[in-house]
């Protein structure tokens, strides 16, 4: 338990933080303004990495490999789309049905289960070996994307987006295409899930078809760790996306922490799924029992 | 002028439940009726004004409001030429968004939402002194999320939503049956003096018969999915509730509850 180990962790826990935060910002764009639960991103993370990887190997540049993953999320989110409005599949089973396919699909880009990629022979823009330097580029790029969402969200199509995450039918009577900016919204989300990965992928040096399995989970969390953690300070949408990319620093953070008492890694599945089951009940527990006015007479004990 | 032609609609159809909800209706509307509509549960009010909006097709018959035929259009397209309010004052405007961008949505009603602003400064100063009509003081609160508002000022805004681009044909379900009396006289006042300065040709359900013979040109009542009284002019100012229950023999406890 040398307080060195720790400190040592930290930077790489910051960067994975950082490059899984550009997935939780598609999470929260389906789980929060869309108000659909998209399974679609444990299959399209690894899409993305995948497709980056590959195209990297095909001696690709490194902008078109992170444009070919950027696009292969974006079919992924269409497809989702198009079972959930245009076959009338409910949202969860369509990114479940979506998620199966593409492990199919995954194998077949990998052209195997996993594809390695080494940073000496790759002009790779992210790489855990240069760790300072990966942090440096995923922060620019975590800005330049709430930037651009930040923009997108105040336009009539991004504000109809939303509209049609908080209240479709009010949508519908202001002639909003619900069905069409539900398939935008998902096609956003993973297009953002598949950028992630590809970063993932070069960070790691590889891409492997099981990368994916889980992440749903995890973006959840960092979701929700950053809506408990920064909700009373941030309130402006922006801040709300930069809170979801926090969140995902604060979650490896304090994996590394778990890591460093000496917690057996094997429970960390375990551990996550309880961190967002409670984070996920907090707001229904305080709407069922703290919103009570206490009994009179009784606010001593209350 | 509204145009509903021989219009049937059955749900649940094959089943045990199945229910002829409206059957063979005939109703036209001249430019700037004010119709009120009533008739006992399941008369068929809501699912008409529902065909209308289109939330569920017809099952036969046409719709076609000022010529133009509506019964196939989808409800986000037939949304450019209605203003609609509906019972649940959750239902209009969306809870997690300002005043003014609720606004702003309504705003753009019928055009073609791309990547321009979502609402503009000009946009905001007409908001303002819109929202200063309703003497709600709403007009302070322009950024407040709209889930901090009362059911009546929900009411009162959705009104406003219906009617900031002007509608062919303004849609009010029972709009104030979920508030209090008071609130809910605030909102029928409102709802006249707005369908009076714009003209509106509207269609308003309601239970209360009082407000059906108050409010209006022009009164329908409904039962069994038809049309089956039609006052209008001289005869509806004279009307009165003894005479619309002696004269009907309504047998609805909520509308006899309500009167």
């Amino acid at each position: 338990m040398q307080i060195n180990d720790l400190l040592n962790a930290l930077p790489g826990a910051v960067g994975q933080g950082l490059i899984w935060g550009v997935m939780a910002i598609g999470v929260f764009i389906t789980f929060k303004v869309l108000d659909i639960a998209d399974l679609t991103v444990d299959g399209s993370i690894a899409t993305g990495g995948a497709t980056c990887i590959m195209l990297l190997r095909a001696g690709m540049p490194v902008w078109a490999a992170m444009l070919g993953a950027l696009i292969a999320g974006l079919a992924a989110g269409l497809i989702t789309g198009l079972l959930h409005t245009f076959m009338g599949i409910p949202a969860l089973l369509a990114g479940i049905l979506t998620q199966f396919a593409l492990w199919s699909v995954n194998l077949r880009i990998l052209g195997g289960s996993n594809q390695s990629i080494s940073v000496d022979k790759f002009p790779l823009l992210v790489s855990s070996r240069y760790i300072m330097q990966a942090i440096g580029v995923v922060a620019v790029f975590v800005v330049a994307i709430i930037a651009i969402l930040y923009w997108f969200f105040g336009t009539a199509l991004g504000c109809g987006i939303r509209a049609t995450g908080a209240n479709p039918d009010m949508s519908r009577a202001q002639g909003i295409n619900v069905d069409a900016n539900k398939i935008i919204g998902l096609m956003l989300s993973n297009g953002l899930v598949a950028l992630s990965g590809g970063l993932l992928s070069q960070y790691q040096g590889f891409a492997d078809v099981k990368m994916g399995i889980g992440s749903i989970v995890i973006g959840l969390a960092a979701v929700i760790i950053g809506e408990v953690v920064f909700s009373r300070i941030f309130r402006n949408f922006a801040l709300r996306l930069l809170s979801v990319v926090l969140g995902a620093i604060i979650y490896y953070v304090v994996l590394q922490l778990i890591f460093w008492f000496g917690i057996d890694s094997d429970y960390l599945k375990l551990l996550t799924a309880i961190i967002v089951a409670i984070f996920l009940a907090i707001p229904y527990w305080k709407g069922k029992y703290w919103n009570k006015p206490a009994r009179k007479g009784n606010t001593k004990n209350a | 002028m509204l145009e509903l032609k021989q219009v049937y609609k059955t749900f649940h159809a094959g089943t045990v439940n199945e229910k002829r909800a409206i059957d063979g209706l005939d109703l036209t509307l001249e430019d700037g009726d004010f119709v009120t509509v009533i008739g006992g549960n399941g008369a068929g009010k809501s699912t008409t004004l529902n065909l209308i909006a289109g939330v569920f097709p017809v099952d036969e018959g046409t719709i076609k409001l000022n010529g133009i035929d509506l019964t196939n259009l989808p409800e986000h397209k037939r949304a450019k030429f209605l203003g609609r309010v509906f019972q649940d004052p959750m239902r209009g405007t969306a809870a997690t968004m300002g005043i003014e961008e609720n606004l702003a949505l309504a705003y753009r009603r019928g055009k073609p939402r791309g990547l321009g602003h979502g609402i503009t400064n000009e946009e905001r100063k007409l908001y303002r002194e819109k929202l200063a009509t309703l003497g709600l003081g709403l007009e302070n609160r322009m950024t407040s999320k709209v889930g901090l508002l009362s059911g009546g000022q929900r009411q009162a805004l959705t009104l406003l939503m219906a009617t900031l681009q002007k509608p062919d044909l303004l849609l009010l379900d029972e709009h104030t049956a979920a508030l209090d009396p008071k609130t809910a006289d605030k909102v029928l006042q409102l709802t006249e003096e707005i369908v009076a300065r714009d003209h509106l040709t509207t269609l308003m359900v309601t239970h209360n018969m009082k407000h059906a013979i108050r409010y209006g040109n022009r009164l329908i009542m409904m039962d069994a999915g038809r049309v089956v009284v039609d006052i209008r002019g001289e005869e509806k100012k004279n009307l009165s509730v003894r005479d619309l229950l002696e004269k009907f023999n309504i047998e609805n406890d909520r509308m006899l509850l309500s009167e």
